[in-house]
Parts: C-alpha cells; structure tokens; sequence
C-alpha cells in the first residue's frame, strides 16, 4: 500500500503545475515576501501568542503525522479526540468536581485552578483508551483484511462523527448547551517588553506543549518501545521479523497519539475559556494544514509545520477577522501543495 | 538429529499454493542452499519456515520442537533468524538502532552482542551513527546480516544476500557469511549466484514449480553437468 501511494505521489509531482521552474520561483518568491512582511509588519504580541498555540497545534499534528507513519492514513477524527479530552476535563471541573466540593481557580498567575490538574490527565486517559479499543474493533479488522488506506480514513470519518454526535447529545442532556463555560477567575496579561502582551494560559499551554514535545522526542529516541514505533513506521514487516509485537506497538500508537490530542484541545479549551463540541473539529484544518506544510510522516515537520501555520492564522488577525483563520490556515496548505507538495521537511518520492 | 526439519510443506498466498510438499532438512552447523528457478517458491519456503506465510500442510520442527503455524514474533526467541530479500534494514534508523532492534526481544546483554556484531563487521562501528538509508549497498547487506545475528541464532534464513551487489561487493559478504559458519550457526541460502553459494555450503536442495527437484552434496551439485547447464548457467 504505501508503495502505491509512493508511486501516486510520484507521478502527481511529474506532472504537477510546479514542474515549470518559473512557476516554483514565483511561489517561492510570493512565499518569501509574505513571510517577511508578517515578521516585519506583524505585531510582536500577536507572534509570541501565536507560538504559544502554535505548540499546541503541534501535538495535535504529531498524532496525526505519527499515525499516519504507522498506519499509512489520515486520522479525520483527530479532531475529535482533542474535543473528548476537553469534554473529560469540562464535565469533570463542571459537573463532579464541584459536587465533591473542588472549585478552585486561579491558581498562580492562571486562570484554572488545581482541579484542572486532576481533569487533564482524566481526559488523556479516556481519549488514549478509546482510540485503541477502536482500532481493536475497526482498524484492526480492516487491516486483516488489507483495506485501501481510503477506506480507513472514511472509517475515522465515521468515528468523528460519532463521536461528536454522542458529544453534543451529552452536553445537551447534561447541561442543556452547546457552549460550556470553564470555572475561571480573571487575571492580568503577562506584560514583555516591546509591548508584547501574553494570557497568562497561553504561557502554561505553551509551555506543557513544550514539555510534552520534548517528552515525546526522549521516548522515540530513547526507549525500547519508542524505538520499536519509529521501527514499525519504517518498515513494518522488518518489525515483525525482529519480534517487535506490532499490532501492540500499533495501540500504543493510538494511545500517544489521541493521549496528545487530548492534551491539545483541553489546553485550548481553557485558553479560549469555553468548550464546544466543534472544537476539535475545527481545529482539523490547521491541524492537516501543519502536516502537510511540514511534510507527512515528519515529526519535525508536524512542529516546524503547526508553528508556522498557528504564528499566520495570530498575525492575520492584525488585518483580517479572527474568523477567517482556518481560511489562511487552508491557503497556507494549498500554497504549500504547489510549491513543495512533499512538504518542508519531506522527502520527495525521487529521494525515498 | 537435524535442527530443523520441514516435512510436505504446503504453502501460498491467497487461494493460489506455491509450494506443493516441499521437504528439507539442516544440520546443526551446516549450511544449506536452495537453487531453482524464478517462481520455484523457494522465497516462499523460507517464509513458511519462519511463519511469515502459515503453512496449510506440512510439519517444521526445529530443535525438536514442533513450530509449525508459530508466529513470527514468537519464533525469533527459539533461535531462528530470517534476513528478507529486500528491505531488511530500517533505513530511518541509525546502524546501532538497527542493531538494537534486531534484538528487540532480549533485554540484556545487547550492548555487548552489539560490540561482539561490531568486531565481525568492521564497517558497521564506523559508521554506528550513520542512518542505514545512507549506507552502501553492500554496507546495507552487512547490517541486515548482523541484526539478523543479534539473538544468536542456531540457523539464519538468506533470502538472496547478493541481489543487488557487485561482483566485488558480492566476494566480500559471502566471506562475511563463511566467518558466520565458524560460528557454529547454520543457515538456509537462497541464492540466484548458486556458484558462490554453493562453494560455502555443504548440501543443497533444488526447487522446481514447488515441489522437490533434486538434492545433493554442495560439491557433487557443482560437479553435476545437468544440474550445471539448468541452473548455474552451463
């Protein structure tokens, strides 16, 4: 299977638009200036925030990029596992916690309180859980029967929907909403020099993304499980061969990579202070966006990719409403499609 | 007593079988080539034996014991290695990642038997640090033989270890593979360069459309005119 889409991609690129040379300089080219004039133009306060989220943006897209290096299709319910982890955390700081008498906030300069600690975790746990046993009950039966990757990433569109369906029934009858507000308590902006103003969340949401990238880096590079997932990625019947369990290495692929997803959208929940049940899926275009920019199947490039992407979607505000980011996040991509199809970090099908 | 023994090995993919009762049978210690022509099944064979194709008849007993339908994870822990044809290193990985994995199933002493794998290929310390998609061909053959040999295993399975080299790169790996008999391990060589082979092992087997064609002493074949005009290229 993945030679086949190797082969596709090979011959998309032989004869894709870009192939003239004059055309790639000129993208390269409109690329280059509209970069230089967000960091010349751009505000400072809107580039350190949008760093910030951008991390998180990240451990989103490393899901996304790690499974599809394992499993060879695009996760569309990505999204949706960021919306269970921050409905976990929403439910618990909304409904039990407060029942057993914890409704702290304001913790240091933050505007959540120590319950969010406990919720967090809860909502990792839950999403890591169930994107196993899905692939236990679907993904696995799927690939006995050596599926088209197509067919997964339906089947993971089929789950999205699904899974936001039982969602919103759940906010409905549990609170009679679709926009939950998060227990908070007003704090002041983090002040930096040359103006450049940070919310207090975006700083802890930044800097867990931050922790939680390094983390994942030293478990790659480092542990023997790590190293059997990059072994599985690239090459999964030599995997086999040197007894790696790999259908175990597969859960534990879903587990990190719905485990960060779920980390994403509560940390996002509580910046933006409110949770919806559209707010993974609205988060899927940038998501996809960062992959491909930085190169499917890349890691770094996931990073490299959500930061770039997350830092655009900040300093177009500057210019344009807030509501059209996903749209700068969606020309992004397709900029990038043109002019570098295999992504920044990617290789192309020449070089594999 | 031989350490492994298939007996009527069925086996194909999907509805189609392309070993019809294959029998073979090593020794410890001794090195064993299978020659035939393109679609013999004699790929196939090797992947029956380490449970990459199940088997539908047929037994495959290895130190006495009955592995027959035992997966392949399972299998590496009993002493059997299988270097594929192609792709049989992780090219993502650095050398010594590589060398690691090939012992993935061991939690001790991989340090030193990568050390010991470091020393019986020479080439491979140089460059321990270097991704194996970076690597020479022959430097690649060399890594997939040594991850191959991370468990010390009884008897390697050799999918084809020339395809792919040069003449002189050729001379050098199947010295490689001579040094890993005065180990003490066995092996199965699936060879399209039947001469060199042939030339490091004791006894061979020829395969035709699945089924057992001929079977000799490594030397006799070599001497064999038929067997020279059919398959070694007169």
């Amino acid at each position: 299977m993945r030679q086949r889409i190797a082969r596709l991609w090979a011959d998309h690129l032989r004869w894709h638009p870009t192939a003239n040379p004059y055309v790639r300089m000129a993208l390269w080219v409109i690329g280059g200036v509209l970069a230089a004039a967000v960091l010349i133009f751009g505000e400072p306060s809107l580039l350190v925030n949008g760093l910030l989220l951008g991390a998180a943006l990240a451990l989103a897209a490393i899901g996304v990029t790690l499974i599809f290096g394992i499993l060879g299709f695009a996760h569309f319910a990505h999204g949706d596992f960021m919306t269970l982890g921050a409905f976990i955390a929403y439910g618990l700081l909304v409904g039990v916690f407060p029942a057993l008498g914890l409704t702290q906030t304001g913790l240091g300069p933050f505007t959540f309180g120590f319950p969010l600690l406990l919720a967090l975790p809860a909502g990792v746990l839950a999403a890591a859980i169930l994107a196993a046993a899905l692939d236990w009950l679907i993904y696995r039966r799927l690939r006995r029967r050596l599926a088209a990757a197509m067919t997964f990433a339906i089947a993971a569109l089929g789950a999205a929907f699904a899974m936001r369906a039982v969602i919103r029934g759940t906010m409905q009858a549990g609170w009679d909403t679709q926009i939950g507000q998060l227990p908070r308590e007003s704090r002041q902006f983090i002040q930096l020099p040359l103006d450049i103003g940070i919310p207090p969340d975006n700083l802890f949401l930044g800097l867990a993304a931050a922790l939680l990238i390094a983390g994942l880096y030293l478990f790659l590079s480092r542990t023997r499980t790590g190293k059997a997932m990059r072994a599985t990625a690239d090459n999964p019947e030599l995997a086999k061969v040197s007894g790696v369990n790999t259908q175990l290495i597969i859960y534990w692929t879903w587990a990190l990579g719905a485990g960060l997803a779920a980390v994403a959208g509560t940390l996002i929940a509580v910046s933006q202070a409110q949770f919806t049940p559209l707010l993974g899926w609205k988060m899927l275009i940038p998501i996809f966006a960062a992959v491909i920019l930085g190169g499917i199947g890349s890691l770094y490039g996931a990073l490299l990719g959500a930061l770039l992407i997350s830092v655009a979607m900040e300093v177009s505000t500057q210019w344009i409403s807030p509501s059209y980011k996903p749209a700068v996040a969606f020309i992004i991509m397709l900029i990038a499609l043109l002019i570098r199809p295999q992504g920044i970090l990617g290789k192309s099908s020449q070089d594999r | 007593m031989s350490l492994l023994t298939a007996a009527n090995i069925v086996a194909g993919y999907g509805p189609v079988d392309i070993l019809h009762g294959v029998s073979l049978r090593v020794a410890p210690g001794e090195f064993v080539t299978v020659i035939g022509p393109n679609g013999s099944g004699k790929s196939t064979l090797l992947k029956a034996i380490f449970g990459l194709v199940p088997p539908r008849s047929g037994t495959i007993t290895f130190a006495g014991r009955d592995i027959t339908g035992i997966p392949t994870e399972r299998l590496v822990l009993r002493g059997l290695g299988y270097v594929p044809q192609s792709a049989n290193v992780f090219a993502a990985l650095t050398v010594a990642e590589n060398l690691e994995m090939g012992a993935f199933v061991r939690k001790s002493g991989v340090p030193a038997r990568i050390n010991e794998m470091y020393e019986l290929f020479p080439d491979l310390a140089a460059s321990r640090r270097r991704r194996a998609g970076n690597l020479s061909g022959g430097q690649r053959q060399m890594l997939a033989l040594a991850r191959a040999l991370m468990l010390d295993p009884q008897l390697l399975l050799l999918d084809e270890p020339s395809a792919g080299l040069s003449p002189a790169v050729m001379q050098t790996m199947f010295a490689q593979v001579k040094n890993i008999q005065a180990q003490g391990v066995a092996a199965i060589i699936v060879e399209q360069n039947a001469r060199e082979a042939l030339s490091i092992s004791q006894r061979a087997y020829v395969l035709a459309d699945g089924g057992n064609r001929f079977e000799d002493d490594a030397a006799a074949l070599l001497h064999n005119p038929e067997i020279v005009r059919l398959y070694l290229g007169g």
